[in-house]
């Protein structure tokens, strides 16, 4: 690792990972900690926490905003542990002479959101830092949930399962480039910023049995499917065709060299779970949005590593996202 | 009536069915070889497609390929990354480049690590956006790194054309542009490379194209190039090397297309230059960028490529008459100026002169990795050693 720590450590990705299992885990190792879940699932089952802090620019984007995303985020890590959230807290760093307007539009956002997953604020922090120590507003969301569906985990994962999306990919990440590079589509391009705790509701009370789900946000789709090989012991293959990339999100990509696979998301998961309920599952993801779709299958052909099929019948493997992706994209 | 979309760009080149159609009549093509062949994807960006989409795994066993040189980020030696470096630590520059070369070690380390010391140094999709952050930062000096092939020259002499009409008083130029032919010309008067040059097509033995290593048989010439400088560029190589040269685009079709031109160059025993990336490419290419490259840039007597050293013509430097933009005079007595090899086991050297292929590195994926490199052809998106990790060898 390199002595200091780089844009880069904060990716999503493989240089994200070293630092967090090289620094982090190392001082604070322990069983739950290891797991490496979205939210970690305490109280003999029972709850799930999580915690997740905040620092998007530009701070109000299509399709969302810092306030939007702080509980999003946070629920949204809940939610995929199969669990209802239920309490959060709140702690905002705000830098001296921010304007007190936006930062109502922000807080109000956060009750939409709040209300959305049934969930309340219950404690909070607020510390105000003289300019330049902070840029704008960065916000901290803790919550915990009470867990519905027990015994869903990234570890868990065999080859009696598949693998189903809910949407289209890559639209938190290209919106938010599109914006800061000042590339102006005539386009209905919006982040899916989007609390999930509904759809997995949906899934449960449907009594589909989930093996996995876990939210891709920083690294996007191609870093959920390595850390579950890896988690799991599993080779994911992925047909490529299968994921759904909205045109504007190809567009961004080839302008700017991205892979969407690469791209955060904010709104948009995978689900592990039996082939037998693929298509119960996929029916009510396609309440939420008609392009949720199964994109791959597990296998043991290469063990810890996830496989892109072509249309035109090569492979190749997708990789873990590196390097410098794109800081502050939330 | 229906405008031109973005996707109209890309959606068609990518495919399948067009790309499974290719892939018959090469094989059908190639079994009429007389011999196997080498081909050499100059350019980066066309080891990337290739390996991206796994176009190796729809070739016959007598079509390989050879990855050259053409990685602006790959070439740049050592010393002129220290260049970039030294640069970035002066207290009133920012330092701003193009994507890739922030994540390059030079021997002090890289600009991202130099950045994360508190130079401000900073990555553009444009060299246009200099003149915002001379704009923005009018007590700093802002320093382009400018690095590329004939496709990005352009852009920086645009620059340049731009801060001298506008008087703009803040914006300086570290010169490291390269040109494509110089650096082909190099590769085949390479002893190993060199071929006979008879009048009949040459091809390689049966042993030798096993290995394929440094036995070039054509060239996929990069199409955005010649969109700049045209398809003249590329002239002697049919004519003086019989090499047959067909100037690519990089989708996967272009690429399934320009190989099946290839093949059939060899089995009609035609020698030529063709144009497969028509829908940009013309023989005189962009006249006008020629015109502004011509006005600000003039040939410096050599640059020193990694892997390759020091190729006569090969490197661009600003005109004399503009040397007070010129950040390599104006920093002079700070710039290193000694060579600095590579690290004694990366064989990127090697590499850029298809000699070796990146899984033949005994540190390849091991002690050298993206986020940890130790060679430049691990770093950029258009290094082979990148492309390989990246997309791994399922063939």
């Amino acid at each position: 690792m390199t002595k200091t720590i780089s844009l880069a450590c904060g990716n999503g990705g493989e240089e994200n990972n070293e630092l967090i299992s090289k620094v982090f885990y190392k001082a604070f190792k322990n069983e739950i900690l290891e797991k490496s879940e979205d939210a970690a699932i305490i109280h003999g089952g029972a709850l799930a926490f999580s915690t997740d802090s905040f620092t998007v620019s530009p701070l109000f984007f299509s399709g969302g905003d810092i306030g939007k995303l702080a509980v999003c985020g946070t629920c949204n890590d809940l939610a995929m542990m199969g669990a209802a959230p239920k309490y959060l807290t709140c702690s905002v760093i705000i830098e001296e002479g921010f304007e007190l307007e936006q930062l109502e539009h922000i807080v109000a956002s956060m009750k939409k959101e709040l209300s959305i997953n049934g969930a309340i604020v219950v404690s909070g922090d607020t510390k105000v830092v003289p300019r330049g120590s902070v840029d704008k507003i960065f916000i901290n969301t803790t919550g915990i949930g009470e867990v519905l569906q027990k015994g869903i985990s990234s570890n868990n994962i065999t080859e009696e399962d598949v693998i189903l999306l809910n949407r289209d990919i890559g639209c938190h990440g290209a919106t938010i480039f599109a914006t800061r590079e000042g590339i102006e589509m005539s386009s209905s391009l919006q982040s899916d910023c989007t609390s999930l705790f509904p759809h997995v509701q949906a899934l449960i009370n449907a009594n589909i049995k989930i093996t996995a789900m876990r939210d891709a946000t920083r690294g996007g789709v191609s870093a959920v499917l390595n850390e579950w090989a890896k988690q799991s012991n599993i080779c994911i293959e992925v047909e490529e065709e299968k994921i759904p990339v909205s045109d504007e999100v190809k567009g961004i990509c080839e302008m700017l060299g991205f892979e969407a696979t690469a791209l955060a998301n904010e709104g948009t998961f995978l689900l592990a779970l039996k082939k037998e309920d693929a298509d119960a599952a996929c029916e009510i993801l396609r309440a939420f949005n008609p392009h949720a779709q199964m994109i791959g299958i597990v296998t043991n052909r290469h063990a810890k590593k996830v496989i892109l099929k072509s249309a035109w019948g090569t492979s190749r493997f997708l990789e873990t996202p590196t390097g410098e992706l794109l800081p502050r994209i939330c | 009536m229906m405008g031109l979309e973005l996707k109209n760009l890309y959606d068609d080149f990518r495919d399948a069915d067009t790309i499974k159609a290719y892939a018959q009549i090469i094989k059908e093509d190639a079994l009429k070889l007389p011999k196997p062949i080498n081909i050499m994807e100059v350019c980066g960006g066309h080891t990337h497609t290739i390996m991206k989409y796994g176009i190796l795994q729809l070739l016959p066993s007598n079509i390989k390929f050879i990855h050259g040189p053409g990685c602006p980020v790959c070439i740049m030696p050592k010393e002129r990354i220290d260049h970039a470096y030294v640069l970035a630590e002066q207290k009133d520059v920012i330092l701003v480049t193009l994507g890739d070369m922030i994540k390059v070690p030079g021997s002090k380390g890289s600009l991202q690590d130099a950045r994360s010391k508190g130079a401000d140094v900073r990555f553009v999709y444009s060299p246009m956006d200099c003149l915002k952050i001379a704009r923005e930062n009018p007590s700093s000096k802002v320093i382009f790194f400018a690095i590329g092939f004939e496709t990005t020259t352009p852009m920086t002499a645009a620059l340049l054309d731009n801060v001298i009409k506008n008087g703009i008083k803040n914006i300086y130029f570290h010169i490291n542009h390269v040109t494509v032919p110089e650096a082909m010309s190099a590769l085949l008067a390479d002893e190993d490379n060199n071929k006979s040059t008879t009048s009949v097509v040459p091809a390689p033995s049966e042993a030798e194209a096993a290995h394929p290593r440094n036995k070039i048989n054509a060239f996929l010439g990069p199409s955005h190039v010649s969109v700049i400088t045209g398809s003249k560029i590329y002239e002697e190589f049919p004519r003086d090397f019989h090499m047959p040269v067909v100037v690519a685009g990089f989708e996967p079709v272009d690429v399934m297309q320009s190989i099946s031109m290839i093949v059939k160059q060899f089995v009609e025993g035609r020698c030529e230059l063709e144009v497969e990336y028509k829908r940009a490419v013309t023989y005189e290419g962009n006249l006008k960028a020629q015109e502004l490259i011509n006005k600000y840039f003039e040939k410096a007597d050599k640059f020193r490529w990694r892997g390759l050293g020091d190729i006569p013509k090969s490197g661009l430097k600003l005109r004399d008459a503009f040397k007070e933009f010129d950040a390599e005079i104006l920093y002079k007595n700070i710039l290193p100026t000694q060579e600095i090899n590579d690290h004694k086991l990366c064989i990127c050297g090697d590499i850029l002169r298809g000699k070796a292929s990146p899984p033949e590195c005994t540190i390849f994926g091991t002690a050298c990795k993206p986020t940890s490199p130790i060679g430049s052809c691990m770093v950029s998106s258009e290094g082979a050693c990148a492309a390989y990790y990246k997309y791994g060898n399922l063939v």
